[in-house]
C-alpha cells in the first residue's frame, strides 16, 4: 500500500518532470521560430530595405501579364487554319482617366469610334476592374494609329497598343472543324476558376468557344509569361525588374485535307447537308463539312447583332455543326449492317434467295410493309438485295433476327453512341431498344417497330459522322478507330512534332465471307442495275456503297410522293455512304444532302468528286455534266419521322 | 466596499496576461484605424467585438475547469455533429462550405472546434495518466483527425491546419515518445518523394505555387509581393502611423484582415515588429508558466495546447505575409479585423485564466 502510493508519487513526479520538459522544448521552439522571423525582418527592413524604398517610392510596381502567342492550326499539308496577326488597338484604363465620356467624346475627334465599339468597351467596362485596361477600338489603320499617337500626352489612361488577334484565312471553309475564339465571358471565367488556370489567362483576353479552338484550348493557348514593372502615375512602364516570357502555345496539324474540303463543300453548292470523310485504318478524319457555314472572323472581336440575328435566324441553321449534331434517319444506308448481322447470326447466307412480290406481311396481319418498288424486284438474295436495295428482304430479316440481336450487332459499328472524336458537343444519335421505348414512352416494343428498323426507318437517328464512322469501321473489317481531326501536335518551343495516336475502340471478329458478300452488294451498287450507277460510271477504282432516303414529311398510305409538288425543305434528305477502293479502302465517307431528293442523284455525285481528288488527284470539272437525270433508279424508300437538325445556340451572346 | 466588489469581479482574471492582451488589442485597435483607410466604422465594430470576446472571457475565467472537463466529449461530438452538418446542409460562400445557418444566427462549427479539439484530447489523456500507451496515442490521434479532416474538406487549410497543431501539441505534451517524433519525421521525409511523383503536373504547380508563391505573381503571389514591399520599404523605425504608402493607396489586399501584418510593419518598421514580437512572447511564456503550474494533467495538457496554438496563429501570419511561408488563410491574432476570431482566442485566454486562479481549490478539494 505505501509502496503502491510512492511509485505513484514517483510516477506522478516523472509525468510532472517530464511535462515541463517538454514545455521546454516547445519555449525554446517558439524563441527559435520568432527568432526566424526577426531575422526575416532584418533582412527586409534593413539589408533590403533601399530596393524596397525605391520600389514602394515610385510606389507603383505593376505586374504585367504577357500573353502567350497562340498555337496555329493548319491542315496535313501545311495550309493555315487560323493564325494570329498583330493590329493595333486603342484601350482604356478606367480608373486613370478622370472624366471618361469626355475623353471618349475627345478621341472620337481624332480617330473613329462606332456605336458597336461604345456598345463593346461599356459591356466589358462593366464586366472588368477599374484598374484593368479595356478595349476601344481595334484595328486602327496606320494614319489613325499615327494621328492618335501625336496627341498621346492629352489622354493619360489611354494607350495605344499592338496586339495579336486570331484570323481564320479561309473564312468561311471548315469552320466547323476549327471553331473559333470569342472574349472569355462570366462563364468562361468560372470554368477557369474552377479548373485552377485562372491566372494563367490574365493576360488572356480570348478562349476558344467551339470546335478544335475550343477542345484543344489547354494546348494552343500556351503559357502566360510576365514583367514586374515600374510605371509612372500616368501607368506608363519605366523600368522592367524582372520578366518571364511566356510560352507560346502548341500548333496542331489537323488530319484534315484543306484541298479536299474545299472540293466537298463546293460541291454541295447552295445546298444544306454534311459530309465526313475518314481514313479507315487511322480514323484521320480527312474531310469534315457542314454546309451552309459561316465566318469565324465574325465572332473574335465580339459578333455583333446584325450577323448575330442573320446567322441565328437563318433557316439554313449555319452555326449547327450538322455533322456531329444534326441527327437523320439512315434509310437504305442502314441495309449494310443489318446484311452483316444477318449474315453474321447465319440467317440468310447464300444460296438463300426471296421472290419479291413488293410487300412483306407479318403473320396474322395484313397490313403490307411496302416496298420502294411496286409490285417488287422478283428473285432476290442478299447481295442483289443490297444493289437494288431490296425493302421486302430487310423487312423479313430484321422480323427473323429480332430487335436486340440486330441493335447489339450494329452497335458494333458506332449506331446509337458518340464516335469520340476530338471535339466537343458531339450527340449520340439513337438506336432504339424495347427498353429505350418503355422508358422513353412507356409502351411496350411492336414487331412492326422490329420490321421497319430492317430499313433505317422507325426511331433510329443517325449523324453523319456516325454514319461515316460506321461506314469506316465496315472498311476496316471491324475494327473500331477512333476519329480524330488532329494528327499531330507541334511543340512551339522545341519544335518537335508528335503524332496524335491511332486508338482502337472496339473490334468485332466477323467472317471474311460474310463480309465479301456485303462488299460485293454494295460495289454493285455503284455499277449497271444499282441504285447509284452514275456515280461509279469511269471511276478507274471500285467503289462499295450505298443510297439512302429519309423522308421529311409524311406520306399518307395512298398517296405518292411527287418531288415537283412538295415545297423544298420538305423534300427527302439524300443520303450516302462508300468507302474506296473497295479492296482497300482508303477512304470511308457519308454524305447527306437535307431536302436533296435521292440519295444516288443528289449525294453520290459529291462523294464522287471527294474520292476523285483523294484517290487520283482529279479536280472536278468547274461545271458537272447533266448527268444526275441519268440515273433513272430511284434510290430508296420512305422513312416515317421527319427530323430536322437539333437546336445549337452558342454560348457567345451578341452585344446589344 | 467597492473595492472588495471590484476584487470580486477580478478574481479570476490574471492581471499580467490581462495587461499583454489589452495592449495588444489596443495596437490592433490603431493599426486597423489606418488599415480600413481611417475608418471609424470598422474600428468601432471591432470594439463591439474586443467587447464581446472579453466578456466571454470573464465569463469563462469564473468556470472552474472541472466543469471544462466535464463538458469536453459533448461539446467535441456536438462539433464534429454541426461539422457533418455543414457538409450536408452547408452554406457556401467564397467557395468554401463553413456556415451552418440556423435561421437566426448563422455558426462556423469549425471555430467550435479549435477550443473542443484540445479540450477533447486533453480529457482524453487525463483518463490514461502516467503512462500512455501507444494505442491511446492512435485513438488520440484519431479523435483530432476525424475534424481536422471535415474542416479540410470545406475546404479551409487555415482552420485545419490550426485545428491539427493544437491536437499535436497536446498529443507531444501527454508524451508521445521521441522514437515516433523522430521516425515520423523521418517516414514524412522519405514518403514525400514518393508522394510528389504520384501527383499530377498541375497539383505539383499548385503546391509549389503554395510553398512559393512569388512563382504566380499574377495569382497568389501578388500579396506576398506586395507585402514584402510593403514591410522592406518600412525600414527601421517605419513611415509613421497613417503614413503607409502601400497600405494607404490600394495596393495591399486584405489589409485589415489577413494581411494587416504587412500595414504594420510598414508603418512601424522593424522596431514595431519586433516590440510586437516581445508582447506575444510575454504572453505566451505566461500561458506555458500557467501549464507548468496547472495541477491535473487535463489543465496542464490544456494550458499549454491553448498557449501554443497561440504561438501557431501568430508565426504562421507573419511567416505568410513576410513570405517565408505558404499564404493560408490566417487572421493575426488579436489584431486582425474579426469577431469569430477574436472571440475564440480571448475564450482560450479565459481558460488559462481559469485554470491558473482555480488552482488553489483543485489542491485543497
Amino acid at each position: 500500500m505505501l509502496m503502491k502510493s510512492s511509485r505513484e508519487l514517483k510516477n506522478y513526479q516523472n509525468e510532472q518532470h517530464n511535462f515541463k520538459l517538454r514545455l521546454g522544448v516547445l519555449g525554446l521552439l517558439v524563441l527559435i521560430a520568432f527568432g526566424l522571423l526577426a531575422i526575416r525582418f532584418y533582412y527586409l527592413q534593413i539589408q533590403r530595405y533601399d530596393y524596397y524604398q525605391t520600389l514602394a517610392e515610385n510606389n507603383r510596381i505593376s505586374i504585367v501579364p504577357i500573353a502567350p502567342n497562340r498555337g496555329l492550326i493548319s491542315d496535313r499539308n501545311g495550309v493555315v487554319f487560323a493564325h494570329n496577326f498583330f493590329v493595333y488597338t486603342l484601350e482604356i484604363t478606367p480608373s486613370k482617366v478622370e472624366n471618361l465620356a469626355a475623353t471618349i467624346s475627345d478621341i472620337s475627334k481624332l480617330v473613329e469610334v462606332s456605336p458597336t465599339d461604345l456598345k463593346r468597351f461599356n459591356k466589358q467596362k462593366n464586366e472588368s476592374h477599374n484598374f484593368e485596361s479595356i478595349l476601344l477600338r481595334t484595328h486602327l489603320n496606320e494614319v489613325e494609329a499615327a494621328r492618335f499617337a501625336v496627341n498621346r500626352y492629352r489622354f493619360p489612361g489611354v494607350e495605344l497598343k499592338s496586339r495579336l488577334f486570331r484570323h481564320y484565312p479561309l473564312g468561311k471553309q471548315g469552320s466547323h472543324i476549327v471553331g473559333y475564339i470569342g472574349r472569355i465571358n462570366d462563364k468562361d471565367l468560372k470554368n477557369l476558376e474552377e479548373t485552377n488556370l485562372l491566372s494563367n489567362y490574365k493576360g488572356s483576353d480570348h478562349i476558344g468557344k467551339s470546335g478544335i479552338e475550343q477542345s484543344y484550348e489547354t494546348v494552343l493557348h500556351g503559357t502566360t509569361g510576365f514583367q514586374q514593372v515600374e510605371i509612372d502615375a500616368d501607368g506608363r512602364a519605366l523600368r522592367i525588374l524582372s520578366s518571364q516570357a511566356p510560352i507560346p502555345g502548341n500548333n496542331l496539324i489537323l488530319s484534315i485535307d484543306g484541298k479536299l474540303q474545299e472540293i466537298a463543300e463546293t460541291a454541295f453548292g447552295e445546298r444544306r447537308g454534311a459530309l465526313v470523310a475518314i481514313k479507315p485504318s487511322t480514323g484521320e478524319v480527312l474531310a469534315f463539312a457542314s454546309m451552309p457555314t459561316f465566318d469565324p472572323n465574325l465572332f473574335v472581336d465580339g459578333i455583333d447583332f446584325e450577323s448575330w440575328n442573320a446567322l441565328n435566324n437563318s433557316l439554313d441553321k449555319p452555326l449547327i455543326n450538322r455533322p456531329l449534331r444534326g441527327v437523320y434517319p439512315p434509310g437504305s444506308t442502314f441495309k449494310p449492317f443489318v446484311a452483316l448481322a444477318g449474315l453474321e447470326n447465319a440467317k440468310r447466307q447464300p444460296p438463300f434467295s426471296i421472290s419479291d412480290a413488293g410487300y412483306f406481311t407479318l403473320p396474322n396481319s395484313r397490313h403490307r410493309y411496302r416496298d420502294w418498288k411496286p409490285g417488287g424486284h422478283g428473285n432476290v438474295d442478299m447481295r442483289r438485295a443490297i444493289t437494288v436495295s431490296c425493302d421486302t428482304f430487310f423487312y423479313g430479316l430484321a422480323m427473323e433476327l429480332g430487335i436486340e440481336r440486330l441493335t447489339s450487332f450494329v452497335r458494333h459499328f458506332g449506331f446509337g453512341q458518340k464516335s469520340g472524336i476530338d471535339i466537343a458537343h458531339e450527340i449520340g444519335g439513337l438506336l432504339p431498344t424495347p427498353e429505350w421505348k418503355m422508358r422513353r414512352f412507356k409502351q411496350p416494343w411492336y414487331m412492326g417497330e422490329t420490321v421497319i428498323t430492317g430499313i433505317g426507318q422507325g426511331y433510329t437517328l443517325v449523324t453523319p459522322m456516325q454514319l461515316a464512322q460506321a461506314t469506316a469501321i465496315l472498311a476496316n473489317k471491324g475494327v473500331t478507330m477512333r476519329p480524330r481531326l488532329v494528327s499531330a501536335i507541334t511543340d512551339a518551343k522545341t519544335g518537335a512534332t508528335s503524332l496524335t495516336k491511332a486508338v482502337v475502340t472496339d473490334k468485332i471478329s466477323l467472317d471474311e465471307k460474310n463480309l465479301e458478300i456485303v462488299k460485293l452488294g454494295m460495289i454493285d451498287v455503284t455499277l449497271p442495275g444499282g441504285t447509284a450507277v452514275s456515280v461509279g460510271a469511269n471511276a478507274g477504282y471500285s467503289i462499295a456503297a450505298k443510297t439512302g432516303t429519309a423522308q421529311v414529311i409524311g406520306i399518307k398510305q395512298n398517296e405518292k410522293y411527287i418531288e415537283k409538288n412538295i415545297h423544298e425543305r420538305h423534300r427527302d434528305h439524300a443520303l450516302f455512304i462508300a468507302y474506296a477502293p473497295a479492296d482497300d479502302p482508303k477512304i470511308a465517307l457519308a454524305v447527306i444532302v437535307e431536302n436533296g431528293g435521292h440519295g444516288g442523284s443528289a449525294a453520290g455525285p459529291i462523294a464522287r468528286k471527294v474520292m476523285d481528288y483523294y484517290l487520283l488527284g482529279k479536280l472536278p470539272m468547274a461545271e458537272p455534266p447533266a448527268e444526275a437525270q441519268n440515273a433513272a433508279t430511284p434510290s430508296g424508300n420512305t422513312v416515317t419521322a421527319p427530323v430536322e437538325p437539333t437546336e445549337n445556340v452558342p454560348e457567345e451572346e451578341p452585344y446589344d | 466596499m467597492i473595492s472588495q466588489l471590484l476584487q470580486g469581479l477580478f478574481k479570476h482574471i490574471d492581471s499580467f496576461l490581462m495587461g499583454c492582451l489589452l495592449f495588444t488589442v489596443l495596437v490592433g485597435l490603431f493599426v486597423l484605424y489606418s488599415a480600413s483607410g481611417q475608418n471609424f466604422e470598422r474600428v468601432s465594430a471591432q470594439l463591439v467585438n474586443i467587447a464581446i470576446a472579453l466578456s466571454i472571457m470573464w465569463l469563462v475565467a469564473n468556470v472552474q475547469p472541472q466543469l471544462l472537463e466535464r463538458i469536453a466529449v459533448p461539446v467535441y461530438l456536438l462539433g464534429v455533429l454541426l461539422l457533418l452538418a455543414v457538409e450536408i446542409f452547408g452554406h457556401i460562400s467564397h467557395g468554401a462550405q463553413r456556415w451552418l445557418d440556423l435561421g437566426f444566427t448563422k455558426i462556423q462549427p469549425s471555430e467550435i472546434m479549435r477550443i473542443a479539439v484540445p479540450m477533447m484530447l486533453a480529457w482524453f489523456f487525463s483518463r490514461h495518466e502516467a503512462s500512455p500507451r501507444i494505442i491511446d496515442f492512435v485513438i488520440a490521434a484519431v479523435l483530432l483527425l476525424i475534424p481536422v479532416a471535415l474542416i479540410m474538406k470545406q475546404p479551409d487549410l487555415g482552420t485545419a491546419l490550426l485545428i491539427s497543431a493544437s491536437g499535436f501539441f497536446v498529443i507531444f505534451l501527454a508524451g508521445l515518445s521521441w522514437r515516433f517524433i523522430v521516425g515520423g519525421g523521418i517516414l514524412i521525409g522519405a514518403l514525400t518523394p514518393v508522394f510528389w511523383s504520384m501527383l499530377h503536373d498541375y497539383q505539383r504547380r499548385r503546391i509549389e505555387i503554395l510553398i512559393d508563391p512569388t512563382q504566380d505573381p499574377l495569382g497568389a503571389g501578388y500579396h506576398t509581393i506586395q507585402a514584402t514591399i510593403a514591410l522592406g520599404s518600412g525600414g527601421m523605425t517605419g513611415k509613421g502611423w497613417l503614413n503607409g504608402s502601400q497600405s494607404q493607396l490600394d495596393f495591399l489586399p486584405e489589409r485589415t484582415t489577413d494581411f494587416i501584418f504587412a500595414v504594420f510593419g510598414e508603418e512601424f518598421g522593424m522596431a514595431g515588429n519586433l516590440m510586437l514580437l516581445v508582447l506575444f512572447s510575454l504572453i505566451i511564456g505566461r500561458g506555458l508558466m500557467i501549464a507548468a503550474q496547472a495541477k491535473s494533467t487535463f489543465t496542464r495538457l490544456l494550458a499549454g495546447s491553448i498557449t501554443l496554438t497561440f504561438f501557431t496563429y501568430a508565426f504562421v501570419n507573419i511567416g505568410m505575409v513576410s513570405g517565408i511561408l505558404p499564404v493560408v488563410g490566417v487572421p493575426l491574432p488579436l489584431i486582425s479585423y474579426g469577431g469569430t476570431s477574436m472571440v475564440s482566442l480571448l475564450l482560450g485566454f479565459g481558460i488559462l485564466m481559469s485554470i491558473q486562479t482555480h488552482k488553489k481549490l483543485v489542491a485543497s478539494g
